[in-house]
């Protein structure tokens, strides 16, 4: 049934862009370590680990478009989920550095020891186990969002009101993170890693395959996410966007409908966090900033709510433009951010891929229309139906 | 149980509800009956909107018995458990699911499984196709079943909107203004279509429009400010002085 569910009725848009992430996934892997410096072909080692970075948000904003584009839920604390995802991952990074920090001890994370504590905090055990880390990337993020949506969506809280509390929560998330008693590295976070799943973090190799594995992910949550949306789930999710009295009224549970997609989105964002963190090399309570949950909003909204390529495509450009700009102006950024979202919102109320998508219909529509009336003005004449005129001027 | 109730398939008794000391619905009671075809008149703020909230439980009363069905007790549930019953309804304004099609429209109405992932694993099956086709050609838009709802005249909406109540199969439909906005010819044609289902549930219909009542010809409730002011027959009831002064002006 499962199987089934994910090979069917996907759009042909969708199943492209997924080739063109596994085809990525791929050839950059290939075209670094395989090609000689200097080859125009080379990607060059810095460039492997940041469009890791790409991918790694593209997959977020596909999270947040869920429930944003598809059930009009405006998150603003999608960043905690990430966040949360990617401590779950820091954690077990930080196990595996064992005797190598500075203070050699073989069971203790450097800023515990440096803090006097004398064992493991409870939490911490099992995080030494890459299979509980990975089962926690999708737990912690799926609980918190599952007990939150739990509370909001019964009490039928809705539209600003809810980005609000959500913003909240990945404030007060920041400000738990940031306290040293946490047990989370406080301030700094979570660094200085060595090794994952027994490879060096800092070869080649491992950073190229944490880009395969980052594109394939990405590649696996677009077509899970075109199953889900094109499902009739999917139309009940369009349906509470659009009217949700009506859906009410035709007797689904609006809570349930939205907690299952606000729980599963939050997964998906904790997985995008945990594949970022080695890639990055760090994990700190910044992650929990509001400001970066609102990023995500931008992104999304770019390259287009509602479409599934559009957040993809939307986060790795701004992403990408983001590394040019910092470099070349780095105090002018937020005002370009801004500046983006505005004219995004004022002159593409709809994204880049909604957009074209928009164009394209109309184009068929006038068309068919088109084709309509000339039918009728040569109807009593059907010889001529069928063979191509030039078309009249509009 | 008072056989009052298990006769009908709506019971209202002392209905009361107050919304910030404002009194919408006061004392009200009637009663309708399975297989009935009733219509609500009354003045604006009469609480006829309100009454049909109270129904299907989008707003709790203050006192007073409501039963469907002749056993259930509505005022304990809520809205999708009111839907999933058999209860029906439809708003003044159209109210359809623009950004999907016709038959998307009527497919998510269809009475079917309604939980997360019965919805998720759905399969569109031979009986649920028929039965779409089937309720397109009642309400007329077999022609239309791939254009998206946005995209429909105002009648059609509405149209559209009882297919997707009657997709729904609800036992009692209630009907809020259904030919606000429509062309005569529009009107007479919904009012066949209302006498139509009326055969096989009940069907309440709020309507301002006295000549599409008519066409209707059935019993008549008059409301004004929150109880039933008259009730019988289109013209006893707008032969009642009260009415009269209420509601038809002089």
């Amino acid at each position: 049934m499962i199987t089934d569910f994910l090979l069917s009725r996907h759009e042909k848009k969708t199943l492209i862009v997924a080739a063109l992430i596994l085809a990525a996934a791929i050839l950059v892997p290939l075209a670094n370590l395989l090609t000689p410096v200097g080859s125009i072909l080379h990607v060059p080692d810095h460039l492997v680990p940041l469009m890791g970075k790409y991918l790694c948000y593209a997959l977020l904003a596909l999270a947040l478009d869920l429930v944003w584009g598809y059930c009009g839920i405006l998150s603003l604390g999608h960043g905690a989920f990430f966040a949360l995802g990617g401590y779950a991952m820091g954690m077990y990074l930080m196990r595996q550095i064992g005797a190598r920090g500075v203070y050699a001890n073989p069971l203790l994370p450097d800023f515990m020891v440096f803090l006097n504590w004398k064992e493991l905090p409870w939490y911490w055990t099992g995080f030494d186990q890459f299979w509980f880390a990975a089962l926690m990337v999708l737990l912690v993020p799926g609980l918190l969002a599952f007990v939150f949506g739990w509370f909001a969506f019964r009490s039928r809280v809705t539209g600003v009101y809810l980005s609000i509390i959500t913003q909240a929560m990945t404030y007060a998330l920041l400000l738990a993170f940031f306290r040293n008693e946490m047990g989370f590295g406080g301030n700094n976070g979570l660094t200085d890693f060595k090794d994952i799943l027994g490879a060096n973090i800092q070869a080649p190799e491992t950073r190229a395959a944490l880009f395969a594995s980052t594109a394939l992910m990405l590649a696996l949550a677009l077509i899970f996410a075109s199953a889900v949306v094109r499902s009739k789930y999917g139309k009940v999710l369009i349906g509470v966007r659009d009217a949700e009295s009506r859906t009410r009224f035709l007797g689904y549970r609006v809570e349930n409908m939205k907690l299952f997609i606000f729980t599963v989105s939050a997964m998906m964002a904790g997985i995008a966090g945990a594949l970022y963190v080695p890639q990055v090399g760090i994990i700190n309570p910044g992650e929990f900033a509001p400001a970066n949950s609102i990023e995500v909003v931008i992104w999304t909204a770019v390259g287009g709510r509602g479409t599934l390529i559009g957040p993809i495509i939307g986060a790795i450009l701004v992403n990408f433009g983001k590394s040019i700009f910092t470099a070349a102006f780095p105090e002018f950024w937020l005002f370009a951010l801004g500046a983006l979202f505005i004219a995004t919102t004022l002159f593409l109320p709809k994204g880049i891929v909604g957009t074209v998508m928009q164009g394209a219909k109309n184009r068929a529509e006038r068309q068919k229309a088109v084709a309509a009336e000339k039918g009728r003005a040569v109807s009593p004449a059907p010889a001529t139906v069928g063979t191509p005129e030039p078309q009249a001027a509009e | 149980m008072d056989a009052k109730i298990t006769n009908s398939i709506l019971y209202l008794d002392n209905v009361s509800v107050s919304f910030d000391g404002f009194r919408a619905l006061n004392a009200l009671s009637f009663v309708v009956e399975p297989g009935e075809l009733r219509a609500i008149i009354g003045p604006n703020g009469a609480g006829k909107t309100t009454m049909m909230d109270i129904i299907t439980g989008k707003t709790r009363p203050d006192q007073g018995e409501v039963y469907f069905d002749g056993a259930v007790d509505l005022t304990r549930k809520d809205e999708a458990e009111i839907a999933q019953l058999g209860i029906g309804r439809k708003f003044q304004k159209p109210t359809v699911f623009e950004s999907h099609t016709v038959w998307d429209n009527l497919e998510l109405a269809l009475n079917r499984k309604r939980g997360v992932f019965s919805t998720l694993f759905y399969r569109l099956t031979a009986e649920d196709k028929a039965r779409i086709e089937e309720i397109l050609a009642t309400v007329r838009l077999t022609a239309r079943k791939d254009d998206y709802a946005a995209n429909l005249s105002h009648g059609q909406k509405q149209w559209l909107e009882i297919g997707m109540l009657l997709a729904q199969e609800p036992k009692l439909l209630l009907v809020d203004e259904p030919v606000a906005g429509m062309t005569d010819a529009e009107t007479s044609e919904t009012a066949l279509l209302l006498k139509d289902i009326a055969k096989t549930r009940s069907v309440v219909v709020v309507e301002h429009d006295m000549g599409f009542i008519r066409d209707l010809g059935v019993k008549v409730t008059c409301l004004a400010e929150g109880s039933v002011l008259a009730e019988g027959s289109i013209d006893f009831v707008s032969n009642d002085p009260k009415v009269i002064e209420n509601y038809l002006g002089r």
